[in-house]
């Protein structure tokens, strides 16, 4: 029979104002089944009328044990964890964990499979960007951009379904490239969205930046200083939001990021509003780097010819013992990793996603450690919700976009 | 693949090994700097207000079972956004009685980080203002990222063994 444990203020006592033990506070619950949440959140307030004193989040409810399961399973095979950490971002989150991997065996990535996965890992973020567009406006009361960026979202999802199989638990990056070529279709698919896509934008603008209500809910709200967002860790958007000029994508590109032209929006006010606009700036940029990436997408082969970490192609398995043999010992075994760890980042839509590898000279890794954003940015939110109202305090949440599942891995 | 190390990081590399006698590794691209426990805060704050480390990108912790003495190294990934360098610091700590001093005074990401660290693998924060579990219930036994915790799994139930197994399975009977 499990024990039911009893929760009472002596384990908060640190973490509260005095007026809450002499009960001139209260403490409420938000959470962990509410909507405005973003998951399995839960946020124990104190209250002081509708004003937040304190803000405790207590996180944990989703967590899965993804970093241990994937000690247990070789490099190859724990890829299909990633897809789960943060389920806004597979394909940013198989990319990490593939550009670790390439780092610690030291795997080349043919050209044509890296203008890949930057068409799709740029998709991905207008995706997980529409998402917390469509949530947000829903928490702010705004319901019909839940729909309209819902229904733009289903198009790149259908993409990823052409190329991958799935439309969201893709696994489509691998180790050394990419599963495979992408079908005729995509070109079409992509130019399709290409063209539809920027009118869009311009539609969400007009219901939401120059919206009274909606100013008046965001403008000023969650001041997020430089310093503060700097020792707490805070990357991405939340921290250009907070003027600070820092993505990956410009300072430490990868995949060939340093071909294509696009700007990274900095805004100095730090507040609510300042996130949304650099957002929906990135929307416009990540088309940007889409259309280029598709129109100078090289030919050539998606995977490295590295018979040792890339498993052959059917066709050559039935004519060739040597590939017969790769294929069974990849597919068994596994490929060996040097004892050693490294650390390496890119940039995701919530901020700097790395992965530190650590490997133990077989074909298991020692330790995966997933530095995910949304745990720091998350961290930071007690310091940004106090003295605000409960109603705003939704709109910071939502403002932070936040993924549990990235949170608790 | 040998890389040379970083024009710009070379003189912050041989500051700290000056200042905190540390050993140096080099693998990759990358430069992780060895110290012990009693250093650990004096150098995370050298790097932040001497060299402009702003930002603690990662605090973890790699387990090295079955060794022992050091099993754990705790590891701090530090960025510096104005020269764009990054430098990692090892901390090797101990089996029994794993220790770190906290680093939240220099760094307020470490305070979730070292809650983890805690709730994880067990490795004990001294002066951490709020020593809670993270990501565990509060009644959770051991410590889950730690080499020797098992992955745990369910016996899997037939028709002729359905009812004995069920009676071992944890979940809550009525």
């Amino acid at each position: 029979m499990a024990q039911i444990e009893e929760v009472t203020i002596d384990q908060y006592k640190h973490l509260v104002s005095e007026r809450a033990l002499t009960g001139e506070t209260m403490l409420l619950n938000m959470g962990p089944q509410h909507p405005s949440t973003h998951g399995v959140l839960r946020l124990l307030l104190e209250l002081d009328g509708e004003i937040v004193v304190n803000c405790i989040p207590d996180i944990g409810f989703l967590h899965t044990g993804i970093e241990k399961n994937m000690e247990a399973k070789t490099y190859q095979k724990a890829e299909v964890m990633t897809d789960r950490l943060d389920y806004m971002n597979t394909m940013g989150n198989n990319l990490a964990y593939v550009m670790a991997v390439e780092k610690l065996v030291d795997l080349d990535v043919p050209l044509r499979a890296q203008a890949l996965r930057v068409i799709l890992v740029e998709l991905q973020r207008i995706a997980s960007h529409l998402v917390w567009l469509g949530t947000s406006g829903l928490d702010l009361a705004a319901m019909s951009m839940f729909l309209y960026c819902f229904r733009e979202r289903e198009q790149i999802l259908d993409i990823f379904e052409l190329v991958s199989g799935q439309r969201m638990m893709t696994t489509y990056i691998r180790p050394g490239g990419v599963w495979r070529d992408v079908p005729v279709e995509f070109e079409a698919a992509v130019r399709d969205f290409l063209k539809i896509f920027p009118k869009r934008i311009n539609e969400y603008e007009k219901l939401l930046t120059k919206n009274p209500l909606f100013i008046d809910r965001m403008v000023d709200i969650g001041r997020l200083s430089k310093e503060t967002a700097l020792s707490y860790g805070v990357t991405g958007p939340m921290l250009r939001a907070s003027g600070v000029d820092w993505d990956l994508r410009k300072a430490r590109p990868y995949c060939g990021y340093e071909q294509y032209d696009f700007d990274v929006p900095v805004l100095p006010e730090g507040d609510t509003y300042a996130r949304y606009l650099v957002r929906i700036e990135e929307l416009r940029q990540s088309l940007r780097i889409v259309e280029q990436a598709l129109n100078k997408l090289p030919l050539g082969p998606v995977h490295s010819e590295n018979r040792k970490f890339v498993p052959p192609p059917r066709s050559e398995i039935g004519v060739s013992m040597e590939a017969l043999i790769h294929h069974f010992k990849l597919w068994t075994e596994g490929f060996p990793a040097p004892n050693a760890s490294i650390y390496s980042a890119i940039e995701s839509p919530r901020g700097e996603l790395g992965v530190l590898l650590a490997g133990d000279g077989g074909p298991k890794p020692r330790r995966v450690h997933m530095r995910t954003p949304s745990f720091d940015n998350l961290a930071v939110l007690p310091e940004i919700v106090k003295g605000h109202l409960v109603a705003d305090l939704v709109a910071i949440l939502s403002s932070t976009d936040i993924v549990l599942g990235d949170i608790d891995r | 693949m040998v890389k040379i190390m970083d024009k710009k990081l070379e003189p912050i590399v041989k500051a700290m090994q000056g200042k905190f006698s540390a050993k140096l590794e080099e693998f990759r691209d990358e430069v992780h700097l060895f110290v012990t426990p009693a250093q650990i805060v004096d150098a995370l704050t050298m790097l932040r207000d001497e060299h402009h480390f702003e930002l603690l990108s990662a605090l973890t912790a790699v387990d090295y079972y079955p060794q022992t003495s050091p099993r754990f190294h705790v590891i701090y990934q530090l960025t510096s956004l104005a020269q764009n360098l990054s430098v990692q610091l090892r901390v090797p700590v101990n089996g029994n009685s794993p220790k770190v001093p906290t680093a939240t005074r220099v760094y307020s990401v470490a305070n979730w980080r070292e809650r983890e660290l805690l709730d994880m693998f067990g490795i004990e924060v001294e002066g951490h203002p709020d020593p809670r579990r993270i990501l565990m219930p509060n009644d959770t036994e051991g410590h889950p990222l730690r080499r020797d915790f098992p992955l745990g799994y369910e016996e899997p139930q037939f028709t002729f063994n359905y009812d004995e197994i069920d009676l071992r399975k944890p979940y809550v009977k009525e």
